[in-house]
């Protein structure tokens, strides 16, 4: 079972097809005590930094706590920004912390426009099983504003202005700033990735 | 590099394909979700399903064109005509629409694209503006082009930007249907006053029309509903012209 967590960040219908075309059994805790269940677990959402809020103490604490019991963890947009400290956007919220760094504003000043949406390139810095048989220069779908920085947890980059993390993995947190579920077979081929992650992964 | 987007429109009425549409060589002809997925194949970066219906069953069959074109794709899908209330928009994004596009009901109510906008975030809320060259500006006309909305578009465009909106789907009334080009000069004109994407429609006729319009037209994604069904302007085959001239695409 994958654990989608639902916290009112955006419709997570996509996200629920996507996942079910890929074969994953997926269901929404209603409160942090049922990620007990959960073999991984996905942080989806789209909208404001603030809205991660949502996501409390326990949830947090919660969520550490089966990361590092070895369950895999995937961010998807929002969700992805959430795994750093923090976000230029709600300063004053803290991020789940897993990865280092925090998030920024594209640039406005390079005359591109800002939100920064449709499809972009992914360029592979590094391999991760997160990217399994999906190719270097494969195309995905953006819609956002803010960024994480390239970092060596960085497998994929895109540019939008500046080179910013397109899809990131440490061990088995990983994240995509794009919209796996509105990206074709290649975002479908990551949502594989990450369900072969989570069924493969062992109780530490 | 951020690609420019090619956009398919489906006009449905009843849950039919109903305008322009050559059906050679479709199993089902008129079937939407059959020409949803030829377009996914074809390379289509995006789709946007027009609903014309104007019975009192409207949301009903609405609801049902969208969860059976979402049904096999995964790409990013847009749903417009008739979108009035936030219910109506729930019953289009509940049924699998990623996006909403808003075009009267912005106009008579402009708070409608916030609301949208915090309750699914501005990605999910599209404002459509159709216009024309009155005048020396653009004006802005509501109801399907029927009624004037005394406004200038290029300031609608940044209020519905400034309100929440995260893309203009901007139309010329003039050129709908002609063939004739897009109204690149509008177009760029509503797409440097923004900060948003805008998405440029109506006058599609070649492929020299899309090259203009990303080009002199500074527009982010061009939209058009009929002449993808003919086989001399294939989605992939504007896509390779595209590439050629130097267009960042998605091949």
């Amino acid at each position: 079972m994958i654990a989608l967590i639902d916290y009112r960040a955006g419709n997570l219908t996509s996200v629920r097809k996507a996942l079910a075309e890929v074969g994953a059994d997926v269901y929404t805790p209603a409160s942090p005590v049922e990620l007990a269940h959960a073999r991984g677990i996905i942080v989806p959402g789209v909208g404001h930094f603030a809205a991660t809020g949502a996501l409390d103490r326990t949830w947090m604490e919660t969520i550490r706590t089966a990361v590092a019991a070895g369950r895999p963890l995937l961010g998807i947009c929002l969700g992805m920004q959430w795994l750093y400290e923090g976000s230029e956007e709600a300063p004053d919220l803290p991020g789940l912390g897993l990865l280092a760094g925090s998030c920024h504003r594209l640039p406005a000043s390079t005359g591109l426009k800002v939100p920064h949406v449709g499809w972009n390139r992914l360029d592979r810095l590094r391999e991760a099983s997160i990217v399994n048989g999906v190719g270097d220069g494969a195309h995905v779908y953006f819609t956002h504003s803010y960024v994480a920085p390239v970092t060596d947890d960085t497998i994929a980059a895109a540019a939008h202005g500046e080179t910013f993390a397109a899809i990131v993995q440490r061990g088995h947190v990983a994240g995509v700033q794009f919209h796996p579920e509105k990206s074709g077979d290649v975002g479908l081929q990551i949502l594989r990735n990450f369900l072969e992650l989570a069924t493969s992964a062992r109780e530490v | 590099m951020l690609c420019k987007r090619i956009i398919a429109c489906l006009d449905c009425r009843n849950g039919q394909v109903v305008k322009g549409v050559n059906f050679e060589g479709l199993r089902n002809a008129g079937d939407p979700a059959e020409l949803a997925n030829r377009y996914n194949r074809e390379g289509i970066d995006e789709l946007v399903i027009l609903d014309v219906t104007a019975t009192l069953e409207r949301r009903r069959a609405l609801a049902e064109t969208i969860r059976a074109v979402a049904r096999e794709l995964f790409i990013p899908l847009a749903v417009g005509g008739g979108i009035r209330t936030q219910d109506d928009a729930a019953a289009a994004v509940d049924a699998g629409a990623d996006k909403v596009s808003l075009n009267t009901a912005a106009l008579s109510h402009p708070e409608l694209i916030t609301t949208l906008a915090n309750r699914y975030g501005s990605q999910a809320v599209l404002v459509a503006i159709d216009a024309k060259l009155e005048a020396g500006r653009y004006a802005v006309y509501a109801r399907s082009g029927q009624t004037s909305a005394s406004r200038d578009a290029v300031e609608w465009a940044r209020e519905a930007g400034d309100r929440g909106a995260g893309e203009i789907l901007l139309t010329s009334i003039d050129r709908d249907g002609t063939k004739s080009g897009f109204d690149c000069e509008m177009t760029s004109a509503v797409s440097q006053a923004v900060s948003i994407p805008v998405i440029a429609s109506g006058g599609a006729g070649g492929l020299a029309d899309f090259l203009e319009v990303f080009t002199s037209g500074a527009a982010d994604a061009a939209l058009a509903a009929s002449i993808f069904h003919y086989s001399e302007t294939g989605v992939a085959a504007l896509k390779r012209y595209l590439r050629d001239n130097g267009i960042p695409v998605r091949l």
